[in-house]
Formats: C-alpha cells, structure tokens, sequence
C-alpha cells in the first residue's frame, strides 16, 4: 500500500535521514519506534509532503507522491495526525471535525463520520461546543485523531498520539487505535512508547539515527534483547 | 449634553469605516501574517474608481459598489499571485519593503494618470442630514455606516458558518495542520487577499462622498488601519471592530472637547496606553 525506498532528508546541511526503506501493507498496524531526533516525524512529514525528500522515492497504492501538495495527499486518502495534536485552537470541536471533512469527496461522510466518532470518543460529543484550545490534553489527542478520521484515511499517519498524556489515558488511546484498524483502516504509528505499540503493531521498524536498524513482528522486537535494553530498560 | 451625543454618534458613524479598513487588514495578516502597508493605498483606488464610475456614467458611489468591490477583489487576487505569494517565506523586512513598494506604484500611477488635483464627489444628499431626537445624522455617514454594518456582518457569517470560511479561520490558527486537512492554502491565501483587498476598496468607495480623493489619501488610512489592528489584536476581527469604532469616537470626542488639531494627538496617546497596559492589544493574546 505504502513504499518507501531509499528516503533521504535534511534540513539544511544536517542530514536526517539516511536511506530509509520501509513498506506498510494493506490492513496492518506498522510501528516506528526509536528515540527522539531520530527521524521518525521526519518519515511523516516526507510522506505528507509538508517536506520535499531530498532523495528516493514514496509510492501510495502505486503513484509516486512526488509532484503532489499537501493538501492534495490528502485528496489519495493518506492522512496524518500530527505531533502535538495540532487542533484549531479557536475552532470549536464541531468545526474541528469539519475541517477533517473539508475536501468535497469527503462531505456527503460528514454526519455519519461525525457519528462514528462521537461513538469512539464519548467525551467529544459532550464538548461540542468548546473550542479546541480550552481542552485537556487527552481531549485534544482524541479530537485529533477523529479529526483524521473525518477524511475517509485508506492510511492514516499517527505522530506519537500518547505524548504527554496520564498513563491511564495512554492505554485507551492505543486500545482506540486497534479498534480503528479493525474497522478497516491501516495504520502507520510512529511512537516512543515503544511496549505499548509494539504490542499492538502487526509489524514495526527500529530507527536509530536516520537508519532502519532492525525490522521484524511487534512480537519479535519485543522479545529482541537490543529492543529490550536500549527501550525497556531490561 | 446634546454636543457630547452627537460627537459620540458621528465617531461611531466615521468609527464604523475605520472599522471596515482595520478588518481587511487583519484578514490578510491572519491569514499570511504579512503586513499590507499598501492597504491605503488599495483604499485610495476604491475612491478613484467609486469617482471614475460617478464622474464618467453617474452611478450613485452606494450603488457602484456593485462594481468597486468585485474590482478590487479581483486587483487583489492579482496582486497576491504575482507579488505577495513570492515572499511568504520571506524575512519580515522584505515583505513590508514589497508591500510599501506595490503602494508606491499605485499612488504615483494614479498621479500620472489623474494628476494630483484634489477630486471631490458631490452627490444631492452629500450635505444633507436626518434630524432625531435634536441630533442631526449625516445621511453619506449614516448610509456609510449601515453598509458596514450589513458588509461585516456578511462576512462573520462566511467567515463561522460557511467551509471555505472556516478553512480561512483554520489556515489562520495553523497552516500546516490545514494542510494535513486537505485544505489548499495557497488558495486560502488568494482569498484572503481578496477579501483584503475589497473590504479597503469598499471603504474608499463609502468615503469618497465625505472625503477629499487625490492619490496620496492612502498613506494616513494605511497608519490608522495598523493603529485599529494593533488597538484590537493582530488577527481578531472583533477586535478591529472594536478598534475602529473606538478611534472614531476618541477622534470625535477630542476634537470637541480638546481641539480639532490635536484630535490625532489624543488618538496616539490612548493607543500607547493601551498597548502599555495591554500589549498583545484588547482582544489579542500574547504569544506563548
């Protein structure tokens, strides 16, 4: 569905990404893990098109995202959900959600979107009416990610969705994530909580550096003695 | 007490225009963060066009709007796709020598082609007035004013309810998550401009009845918008709302009360007040 060969990136003269292959296949839960500066956000970003690759190629379902814009990966239904939750502050959620269905495609989806994700985060449709801004921060997450929803994603990026939220809340944000996947969606998770993703991943990636260093089941990794020393703390 | 209600109302009349100006601007800096210092000079083409259409066919400067605003907005878009969209990610410094630059050329083409004689739009309700309650309304003012009225209120309406409104709002508050929207916000860009761009122009066009035209007429409304935003936050529509009926009326108040020369006088002092005791302006938040 997705696949990346030989992606290089650098901001200016410090080079981020050195070379990074990886695939996601349609139906799975593929995970990035690694440490922060390690280039995982730089891989989303590059797919999105918010940066231009300064090397190798991205295919989704085959085309070459290469001349698209931005806005215009989001027309193929490849949609991310960025670090920092990036909500519109002074929009409230209601208009929020909206702007998750902005492109013409996805508007007759609206009310039943809307729905569904009133349905997979109660607490949303309690706060309607209140702005972005004003909202927790495991509020704010939530938003997001149904925000992403609102497009219709084939694939959907997540940027680290439990940074910064209650250990509690941690748990039901990935319990959230493959409950969507089993509804149909694929997923590219990039996460440094790298136990409670590897466990829900059909598949994950080791960045270190700029590099792919290790690729395997989340299961296997989880039992990789490197994985367990240099993330877990074992 | 009859001089100080009828002061008040002429600012709040004259405040309304200023109002409209300051919202253009605020627009366009929301939306681009680019600061338009040719934005009274884009007002002082809404005069000459509203003068050309009244000078050359008779139309009544209220009903040429019709053809002001659709003009100036399309000049806007223009101006945005060949000049402004090359310098987004631009220093500051470049941005606003390009935009006093656009201003530049526009206040000396209009010279060239019109001269700079002084052109006064003379209707048969110029001068006349509506008396209510012993207080006389101007009738260009009042008609100025409620126009305002109805072209603000439009554009809030667009601005919450419509999707291309709120991708505007949205490309304002974060214009990479827009992106990650769908949202093409080059286009937002464009349309903001536009809107920009009309909203100056339509408050040449209500001026021009009340109001001496000739080219250099921009350079002050270009100072008083920046003052009208500044005053109500960068970026709040409300707060230009505010901003703008705000220095109408201090403008009125102080050239009865204190003296007609020194009106700007007490205008600049209030706004240093206020940005010393507010500085990310009444309804603006500071940057975190």
């Amino acid at each position: 569905m997705l696949e990346i060969k030989q992606l290089t990136y650098a901001y200016g003269d410090l080079q981020v990404l050195w070379g990074v292959d990886l695939t996601v296949n349609q139906g799975e839960i593929v995970t990035v893990v690694g440490a922060n500066g390690a280039g995982k956000s730089t891989i989303l970003r590059n797919i999105s098109r918010l940066l231009k690759p300064t090397g190798g190629s991205i295919r989704f379902e085959g085309n070459d995202l290469a001349r698209l814009q931005p806005h215009q990966v989001v027309e193929q239904r490849l949609v991310q959900v960025p670090e920092a939750r990036r909500i519109f502050p002074e929009l409230t959620v209601v208009e929020n959600l909206r702007m998750g269905s902005y492109l013409p495609a996805n508007r007759p989806d609206r009310a039943r979107n809307m729905e569904r994700a009133f349905t997979l985060f109660p607490r949303l449709a309690e706060r309607r009416k209140q702005l972005g801004g004003t909202m927790s921060g495991g509020e704010q997450q939530m938003l997001a990610i149904a925000r992403g929803l609102m497009a219709n994603p084939k694939l959907l990026l997540l940027d680290e969705p439990s940074l910064g939220l209650s250990p509690l809340f941690v748990k039901n944000i990935f319990e959230i994530i493959k409950e969507i996947n089993a509804q149909g969606t694929t997923i590219l998770l990039v996460e440094q909580n790298v136990y409670q993703s590897l466990k829900i991943s059909s598949r994950a990636y080791v960045l270190e550096t700029g590099r792919v260093v290790m690729t395997g089941t989340g299961a296997e990794l989880l039992g990789n003695d490197h994985v367990r020393k240099a993330f877990l703390g074992m | 007490m009859a001089i100080f209600l009828q002061s008040l109302l002429s600012g709040i009349l004259v405040g309304g225009v200023y109002a409209l100006i300051g919202i253009g601007l605020t627009i366009i800096f929301g939306v681009m963060r680019v600061i338009n210092f040719a934005h009274g000079d884009l007002l002082m083409l809404g005069m000459y066009v509203t003068w050309g259409l009244f000078a050359l066919f008779n139309i009544d400067p209220y009903l040429s709007l019709l053809i002001t605003a659709p003009v100036l907005f399309l000049w806007g878009v223009l101006l945005q796709k060949v000049f402004i969209n090359r310098v987004l990610n631009a220093l500051p410094q470049n941005q606003i020598l390009l935009t006093i630059g656009m201003g530049l050329v526009m206040s000396n083409a209009i010279m060239l082609a019109f001269t700079s004689d002084y052109r006064i739009l003379t209707t048969s309700y110029t001068s006349s007035a509506f008396q209510v309650f012993g207080l006389s309304v101007s009738q260009p003012l009042l008609y100025s004013f409620l126009i305002t009225v109805a072209i603000t209120g439009a554009l809030f309406w667009f601005l919450q309810n419509t999707d291309t409104g709120q991708a505007i709002r949205a490309t304002a508050q974060d214009r990479d998550a827009a992106q990650l929207m769908g949202i093409n916000v080059k286009r937002m860009s464009v349309l903001a401009f536009g809107l920009g761009t009309a909203m100056a122009g339509i408050a040449g066009a209500l001026l021009a009845p009340t109001y001496y035209i000739f080219p250099q007429v921009g350079g002050p409304f270009t100072l008083k918008a920046f003052v009208v935003v500044v005053l109500g936050g960068m970026g709040s529509i409300v707060g230009a709302t505010l901003g703008g009926i705000l220095i109408g009326v201090t403008e009125s108040l102080s050239a009865v009360y204190v003296a007609s020369g020194l009106k700007e006088l007490v205008v600049y002092v209030l706004f240093l007040l206020i940005l010393l005791f507010r500085p990310a302006g009444l309804l603006g938040k500071s940057r975190t």
